[in-house]
């Protein structure tokens, strides 16, 4: 009896002419956590679309082989039905619907059908204590945060009865805190004998976690490494198909004088007004400089980023702006823009882009009144400049006519910062900028924020991911429960030290 | 270098590909207006060509035309109006009471009329842009209320007869100001409508040959010369034939010179200037909007005020074409001028169309309205065919969306 519980073999995939996957072979052993590594595009969400029935039997090449039977799934429910389940990267919850109605969606406990509300709550209590979440079953789903709602999502698959568990992307969109609770929670299913397998960007997560790591790259299947004693270098290289000697691009910094400081900035909750958000934070940025904010989710990153930027957050808002030496207005995002400031936000499909529109008209949507003296746009100027940034910036797209939702995570990041870079800012605020993107585009941002220092401009990332800060940043605040609690120059920061004063006043 | 730039253009496999499936979904409205055409043109043994038919498919159809500019940058917005057709009854039954009862001059009263509509549509676009009030509601209650009002205004009567001026201008034509052609194939067409004709077919030619060399100079692609110069013969011809037709029956309709100057107007406010690429940008993408600077508010309330200015010219222009100003006037206008717009292009969610789309869209509509009267064909059937020919529109949208992603 092989002690494997899923052999993929040879699956082929393509789409009108492109060859998404390419003879991918995967064998996952029965009660393992089984990471899948690669570049945005390397194939990973295809290959378990197609595992999971999204891609049904015949639409592929090759042989599914769970639990020794060759498996033809047809769709969703067919894989379900044997005991796989799938999380995607974007929760599939319904937010007005309770935590009890959303576990046994599709899958009710019900009597004559009409549902047995008592054996549901019932049964949705036991499934969260499973998960360790300790929410009352009748909350409804949108009062939760995101990592209680994945929490959901996970308890959600044990009520089907699950054997082997997909999670794409799991942590993406959660802090620290909930990241390591939901890796223990696999841990944990781990020993219940439910077997995993995790798509993630987030190396250090699959070192800690994972048996085995395959490496996928260009829709092929690289190797399949055992996780314990391989370290994220050599992850990466496989994953870019060379040594990535330095994650960061190097960089000399040239720092000038202050351009902006922010002053006893002070924001409320729009939801509930008497709550503070930033709590008279004050911070400074010089020409040049690219300046780190470390905080954990909730602790008011995002929050004093969009209120500074034309008050696009919160009420209640109090502080000063100064840029130059002297206080600015930006109670308009307009305003905010004419004052030289930008904001790329960590949400880049409903913040940053218009999806259905092309490259050109998103890179030009900021500053289209510099393409229209006179009220009239010249298209043909609008597509030179966005033939400009498609070329310094490297935006892999056919044409700039083509839409920017066709476009990879890393790619259509690009055409946001071609658009700010676009209005010529002096300050730019980058919010999470590499969220879901890959490695090898993720160097790529980072050239560009280090060039975008070495015009003098003075740049600010906000960032989950620690090293990323520690790579990029001359300069790092930690920022807690709303309150900047340190400040930290390139040479002083550690990951300890920043993490120490992140969680500083936290449930004290 | 440009014969370069076009060469490397061809040797991209994608490129040609994926624009020729662009053009498609683009142009597929264009297509299908000519097969209806060509579908009738056969069904009626060539009457729905003669002039005279023509020049009625384009009277009857000018407000629904000037309802559905208004309504596709509305829904472009991502927003849509269900009161344009009580507006058209109230902005009518103004007009009336302005020329019959004051005995204003014709001028003074379509000029209030025009503004009274603007009105209209800033109040409603006060609750939709500044108060965020969703425009199905708003438009549904103006519905209601506008009606209310007209059976106000008019005391469940008519009121006319309307001044010349205002009958001409919704119902008359231009002057033989410079005689008929007398000999040839042409005999008795207007000379005027035909200049008028020729002067636009060159300006149509001159413009384009400028953006070509504009975009040349600029390093772009542009379509091979032959493919250029078919394409300005195809529209010229068009153009002509259609200019012909009318010269031959009864010169141009006056509303149709208000219409080629609407839809040539809004199509370059559309799509060339900052007010209309900021109404695509809201639709497409309100939060990705607003955090680029676009004053989403103002832009959404002159939407709705432009879109009641329209309804107060189609408002005049129905008033005068019956004559009369009526308590049920522009009953469902609002369908026929959506329909319009879907069936033009539009999406539902917002972010996409075109003015010439909705106008076409609304050539269609009208189109199988007068075909199939003059085959003689009940009305039930009419209302089943075009209601029929909006679903198979947004599924032929639906459906290139889907494949243009897979």
């Amino acid at each position: 009896m092989s002690d494997e519980i899923l052999v993929m073999r040879g699956i082929t995939k393509r789409f009108a002419g492109v060859t998404a996957l390419h003879d991918v072979t995967l064998a996952v052993r029965r009660g393992e956590i089984h990471a899948i590594c690669g570049e945005n595009g390397a194939g990973k969400s295809t290959l378990m679309k197609v595992l999971s029935g999204v891609h049904p039997h015949g639409s592929y090449e090759g042989e599914i082989v769970f639990e020794g039977e060759p498996c033809s799934f047809g769709g969703v429910r067919d894989s379900e039905r044997r005991g796989i389940v799938i999380i995607h990267q974007e929760l599939a919850l319904c937010g007005q619907l309770s935590v009890a109605e959303n576990l046994f969606l599709g899958n009710e406990r019900a009597k004559r059908g009409f549902i047995d509300w008592n054996r549901t709550n019932h049964a949705a209590g036991a499934l969260l204590a499973r998960v360790g979440l300790r929410e009352n079953p009748t909350t409804p789903v949108h009062d939760l945060g995101v990592g209680k709602q994945q929490l959901v999502e996970i308890a959600k698959a044990l009520a089907k009865d699950v054997k082997l568990l997909i999670l794409d992307e799991p942590t993406a969109a959660l802090n620290d805190d909930d990241s390591a609770h939901l890796l223990d929670l696999l841990d944990g299913l781990r020993d219940e004998g439910i077997t995993s397998v995790i798509i993630s960007h987030k190396l250090n997560e699959v070192t800690r976690i994972a048996d085995s790591i395959t490496i996928l790259r260009d829709g092929r299947t690289i190797e399949t490494l055992p996780a314990h004693d391989v370290s994220e270098d050599r992850i990466i290289s496989g994953m870019v198909g060379r040594d990535l000697e330095h994650r960061f691009p190097p960089r000399t910094p040239d720092i000038g004088d202050e351009v902006l400081r922010i002053e006893g900035w002070t924001v409320h909750s729009p939801s509930q007004p008497e709550r503070v958000v930033v709590d008279n934070a004050t911070l400074s940025l010089r020409r040049g400089e690219i300046v780190g904010l470390a905080g954990l989710m909730g602790a008011g990153r995002t929050e004093l980023a969009m209120s500074v930027f034309g008050r696009s957050y919160g009420v209640g808002i109090s502080g000063r702006v100064v840029k130059d030496g002297r206080e600015i207005d930006t109670r308009t995002v307009r305003k905010a823009i004419d004052h030289g400031l930008a904001y790329v936000s960590e949400d880049r499909k409903r913040y940053g882009l218009n999806l259905i529109q092309d490259v050109q008209l998103n890179v030009s949507a900021a500053g289209l009144d510099k393409l229209a003296p006179r009220g009239w746009v010249n298209e043909n100027e609008e597509h030179s400049v966005a033939e400009k940034y498609r070329r310094s910036m490297n935006i892999k797209t056919p044409t700039v006519a083509t839409p920017t939702s066709s476009l990879s995570g890393g790619n259509q990041q690009k055409v946001v910062l071609a658009k700010w870079m676009f209005t010529d800012p002096d300050v730019l605020i980058l919010d999470e900028p590499t969220r879901g993107i890959d490695v090898g585009a993720k160097y790529e941002i980072y050239s560009i924020i280090n060039d975008l220092a070495a015009q003098g401009r003075a740049v600010l990332v906000i960032s989950s991911e620690l090293p990323e800060l520690l790579g990029l940043c001359d300069r790092v605040y930690t920022l807690s429960e709303g309150r900047i609690t340190g400040e930290f120059d390139r040479v002083e920061a550690t990951q300890e030290r920043l993490m120490h004063h992140m969680t500083q006043g936290q449930t004290s | 270098m440009t014969t370069e730039t076009a060469a490397t253009a061809l040797k991209t496999p994608a490129g040609p590909q994926r624009r020729f499936t662009f053009n498609l979904r683009q142009s597929g409205i264009y297509i299908a207006f000519a097969l209806i055409v060509v579908l009738f043109t056969v069904l009626t043994d060539g009457a729905l060509l003669t002039p005279q038919n023509i020049s009625n498919i384009i009277v009857q159809n000018s407000y629904v035309l000037i309802l559905a500019i208004g309504m596709i940058l509305v829904i472009i917005g991502g927003h849509i109006d269900l009161s344009v057709g009580s507006v058209v009854a109230l902005t009518g039954a103004i007009c009336a009471v302005l020329t019959v009862q004051m005995g204003l001059p014709w001028w003074l009263a379509v000029l209030i009329t025009l503004l009274a509509g603007a009105v209209i549509g800033a109040a409603q676009g006060y609750w939709v842009a500044f108060f965020g009030i969703p425009a199905f509601i708003v438009t549904l209650a103006g519905m209601l209320v506008f009606r209310a009002l007209t059976l106000t205004v008019l005391g469940n009567q008519g009121i006319g007869p309307f001044p010349d001026q205002i009958r001409t201008l919704a119902n008359g034509f231009t002057e033989g100001y410079l005689g008929n052609v007398g000999l040839g194939p042409l005999g008795g067409a207007d000379l005027v409508s035909l200049l008028v004709g020729v002067a636009v077919v060159a300006g149509f030619a001159f413009n384009q040959w400028r953006n070509r060399k504009a975009r040349l100079s600029y390093g772009q692609v542009v379509d091979p010369f032959p493919i250029f110069v078919a394409k300005i013969a195809l529209a010229a011809a068009v153009v002509l034939a259609v200019v012909v037709q009318l010269a031959r029956f009864r010169n141009l309709p006056w509303v149709l010179v208000l219409l080629a100057v609407l839809a040539l107007g809004y199509s370059v406010m559309a799509n060339k200037s900052v007010f209309g690429r900021h109404i695509y940008a809201i639709g497409g993408n309100l939060q990705a909007a607003t955090l680029s600077g676009v004053k989403v508010k103002q832009v959404t309330f002159w939407v709705f005020v432009n879109m009641g200015l329209l309804s107060a010219l189609a408002g005049v222009i129905f008033a005068g074409r019956l004559n009369q100003a009526g308590p049920t006037a522009g009953n469902a206008f609002e369908l026929d001028a959506i329909a319009a717009a879907f069936i033009g292009g539009a999406a539902v969610q917002g972010g996409v169309g075109r003015v010439v789309g909705a106008i076409t869209g609304g050539l269609i509509m009208g189109v199988i309205n007068n075909g199939m009267s003059l085959i003689g064909a009940p009305s039930e059937r009419v209302m089943l065919v075009k209601g029929l020919v909006l679903l198979a529109a947004v599924a032929y949208d639906v459906w290139t969306k889907r494949r243009g992603r897979a």
